[in-house]
């Protein structure tokens, strides 16, 4: 029988090329901290939803669409504001992380932004009002315990179903996937909102499943190949064995948030990037994290 | 195996019928008798997909320090008589409170207010004649504390109403120093959840002041006493009357110690509804005391200064359980009991602006994010066809089956659906692809090992199986976490996702297996496009 096939019988040595992997996770994952701590201190590039800003309200006098507002700020450089539509007017609410100072006002900096890049259109700023974070602290709060508990409960049950040690190793390995996120956004400052939080949320939950697939086999090929072969053969035998499914499945996911990426238009372009990076890393750590802390694990324990 | 092939089959199709009719109000509204039988509601799509209904509301500072002063002037006044502080005059003015004492109470007073009001400041002391007029106040950094105070507890209060109200995602927050934004998804009654947002809710019980009704109908309110008005049905003709009612000015007791208000039906007037609350120990024992000492005279329950009813204390009634009744339609009697439960705002709020306002994401975003997304998936569809040809039809099929179970899901479940519960079903439809790819890949294996087709399926299937299940309840186990300790977007995401899992592992498993055996069992092939 004949399969289509994007890579055939491999033999690569993953094991082999741990210390490399380790390097560039360790660089990975000291951005994330960095990354991290920046934001724990507010000093990342946190949306309005997290900081609270000014929200104003806009009236133009005549039809102007909701994308050739943004276009306008965004030709200023203004491209992390909230737009929404009153519906039924031609007015429009908009939020931004700015606010009023002794030197100027945010209603003259988006006033001038917009007359600059609407030239033709006739508007007037009706309202400015300061607006408190929609994600309150409680919230912020709630997501890291849930978070923690979550990871231990996943220790847990992996502890069972495999061993401790497989537990640990990819617990740790979505930690880097999640920093790693992190790091990125902030080292090219973009902005971290609501979204971006899903998106951690949701390659957390993909890298782990990467990871179980692949420990999986390995799990697999530890029971059938006890005695015959040392652990590092075992682990790349297995590694090499799903390398197809790793790829094909990662190859489906990024296509989608590829389409995501590059037709989404603006608003959507740096969720969907956070999740296409994540892919990418999830897809990595789980064989080049992942599977070489187990090898390590388990050779110094015995 | 043929039995547990039609068993299989017809699972899968009882499913997708059901969900079918869930999905079905979302494309096509039904007409006539149909409507009757079908379920009507459409998949809710939140503040970031759809926009919604936008609120400004603003807290009345002047009445909440009103309030305040008033409740410090009761309390002082209490205090001073149980200690035997002997005053002359007491009286509230413009935040300040004076008390007028001899010389010699003087220093008592000061004890007093140093010890039970610490908040108050000595405002100056005036000597008239023998009597000392002292003046109390509430600094300004006190006033600032109780404003930011108030507002959010009012914040907390109206969050806790809309919960309860039963729209979920909504946007609450502050703004400006005493205004309160409220975004709301989908909301079909605008005036009804306008009504349970801006209602105070302050309820209080007094006493009927029957003593000075004549005075009272000679026009004249006696020291002490008040008037309100009561609001009455008229059962036969549904019309509400007005009737001016004198009362006793102190509340007796008051919504504060309530513990819980549900709504029931029956009691003295057949089928109509009134809300039974429940007040906790302290409520208990003192609406206990009151009912025990005034049997025959009239209560009057109080909500936002208007009468609802004023029935005659019959005998003490213990065990703090009471019934407010007041000729409601069940829905007033539902959102009264749920105004009760969330609690009473700290001062009144004023609506400033009410309008409707687009997705927050923008309706252009919106559009190419569609757009890309159904780009995605086609690529993948064709994808999994070129790669795995034969089965790879099947993947898709099992694919479809997923999406369709899945908004199914969401339409029954009233679930709210945003962009983080989408990156949600991205993710579930990710894994679904995993699946079948880890299915057969697996067979893949087997095939080239030279086992027969259906030995090859059979062992795909049951090994994958496995791996499936651990990776479906590591992300099982991370969503149920997710959903109890998260709040809001978290929330949303948590429940798609947990949705997509389940239905993943049903589909995957069930679903493909299914038809490949069904394949297999009527063209007994040779070879597996695969």
């Amino acid at each position: 029988m004949k399969f289509v096939e994007i890579v055939k019988k491999t033999n690569i040595d993953f094991i082999g090329l741990r210390n490399k992997a380790f390097i560039l996770s360790l660089v990975l994952v000291v951005l994330g901290c960095i990354g991290f701590v920046m934001v724990s201190l507010g000093k990342a590039n946190l949306s309005v939803d997290f900081t609270g800003g000014t929200q104003l309200q806009v009236k133009f006098s005549e039809k102007v669409s909701i994308g050739e507002l943004r276009g306008a700020l965004t030709e200023s450089g203004l491209s992390d504001v909230q737009i929404q539509e009153i519906s039924g007017t031609n007015e429009f609410l908009i939020k931004t992380k700015m606010v009023d100072t002794e030197k100027e006002k945010v209603q003259d900096i988006i006033g001038k932004d917009i007359a600059a890049n609407l030239k033709d259109k006739k508007f007037e700023i009706i309202g400015s009002n300061m607006v408190g974070s929609t994600v309150g602290r409680a919230l912020k709060k709630d997501a890291i315990i849930a978070l923690v508990i979550a990871l231990v409960c996943i220790i847990i049950y992996i502890a069972w179903r495999f061993t401790f040690i497989f537990g640990i190793a990819a617990t740790i390995a979505t930690f880097h996937d999640v920093l790693t996120m992190l790091g990125i956004f902030y080292i090219f400052n973009m902005e971290m909102n609501i979204l971006f939080i899903t998106a951690l949320l949701t390659i957390a939950g993909y890298s782990l499943t990467d990871t179980v697939v692949v420990f999986d086999r390995i799990r697999e090929n530890m029971a059938k190949m006890k005695a015959k072969s040392d652990l590092a053969t075992v682990i790349n035998f297995s590694i090499n064995e799903v390398l197809s499914r790793t790829l094909i499945t990662s190859l489906t996911t990024a296509v989608t948030i590829g389409a995501i990426l590059f037709l989404g238009g603006e608003v959507l372009f740096d969720f969907a990037f956070a999740l296409f990076i994540g892919v990418l890393v999830g897809t990595y750590s789980s064989v080049f994290i992942a599977s070489p802390l187990v090898f390590i694990w388990r050779r110094q324990i015995r | 195996m043929l039995k547990s092939l039609k068993l299989r089959f017809i699972l899968v199709l009882i499913f997708l019928v059901i969900s079918v009719i869930f999905c079905l109000p979302n494309v096509f509204e039904p007409q006539g008798t149909l409507k009757k039988y079908l379920p009507s509601d459409k998949i809710h799509l939140g503040l970031d997909l759809k926009g919604g209904m936008h609120l400004l509301l603003e807290l009345d500072t002047v009445k909440l320090m009103q309030n305040m002063i008033d409740r410090k002037f009761g309390a002082l006044k209490d205090a001073m008589i149980r200690d035997g502080v002997r005053f002359l005059a007491l009286d509230r003015h413009d935040g300040t409170l004076s008390v007028s004492v001899r010389p010699e109470q003087k220093d008592k007073l000061y004890n007093l207010i140093g010890k039970e009001f610490p908040d108050l400041k000595a405002g100056g002391s005036k000597a008239e004649g023998d009597t000392l007029r002292l003046s109390f106040i509430l600094p300004d950094k006190e006033i600032i504390g109780i404003k930011e105070n108030a507002v959010r507890q009012a914040l907390e209060t109206i969050r806790n109403r809309i919960d309860q109200f039963g729209v979920t995602e909504p946007v609450i927050v502050q703004q400006g120093e005493n205004q309160i934004l409220v975004q709301l998804p989908g909301v079909k009654d605008p005036q009804r959840a306008l009504e349970l947002i801006g209602k105070t809710a302050q309820l209080e019980f007094k006493l009927v002041d029957e003593d000075n009704i004549t005075r009272f109908q000679g026009g004249s309110v006696p020291e002490g006493s008040e008037v309100l008005t009561m609001r009455s049905r008229n059962r036969e003709t549904g019309i509400y009357t007005t009737t001016p009612m004198l009362l006793k000015r102190q509340a007796m007791l008051t919504g504060e110690l309530l513990t819980d208000a549900k709504v029931k039906i029956g009691g003295e007037f057949n089928n109509e509804p009134y809300v039974a609350i429940e007040f906790d120990g302290e409520g208990a024992r003192i609406f206990d005391k009151i009912t025990a000492e005034n049997v025959g005279k009239r209560l009057a329950i109080i909500l936002d200064n208007t009468v609802y009813s004023a029935p005659v204390i019959k005998e003490r009634i213990s065990g703090g359980k009471a019934s407010i009744t007041g000729g409601f339609s069940m829905e007033e009697a539902k959102d009264l009991a749920i105004v009760l439960r969330a609690g009473a705002l700290p001062a009144p709020v004023k609506v400033i602006q009410n309008i409707t306002i687009g997705p927050t994401l923008g309706q252009d975003s919106i559009r190419k994010g569609v757009q890309a997304a159904l780009l995605g998936a086609i690529l993948v569809i064709f994808f999994m066809i070129y790669y795995y040809r034969f089965s790879g039809v099947i993947a898709d099929i099992a694919l479809f089956l997923n999406l369709l179970y899945l908004l199914g899901a969401f339409t029954a479940l009233k679930a709210t659906m945003t962009l983080p519960g989408i990156a949600g079903i991205i993710l579930t439809m990710g894994m679904g692809v995993d699946s079948n790819v880890l299915i057969f890949e697996r067979i893949r294996e087997e095939l080239r090992l030279g086992k027969t087709v259906r030995a090859a399926v059979d062992a795909g299937f049951a090994k994958a199986w496995v791996t499936i299940f651990d990776s479906h309840i590591t992300t099982l186990i991370t969503t149920f976490i997710l959903f109890t300790f998260g709040t809001g977007p978290i929330k949303g995401f948590a429940v798609t996702l947990s949705i997509g899992v389940v239905i993943n592992l049903f589909t995957a498993v069930f679903g493909s297996k299914a038809i490949f055996d069904w394949v297999i069992m009527k063209l007994k092939p040779r070879s597996l496009s695969i």
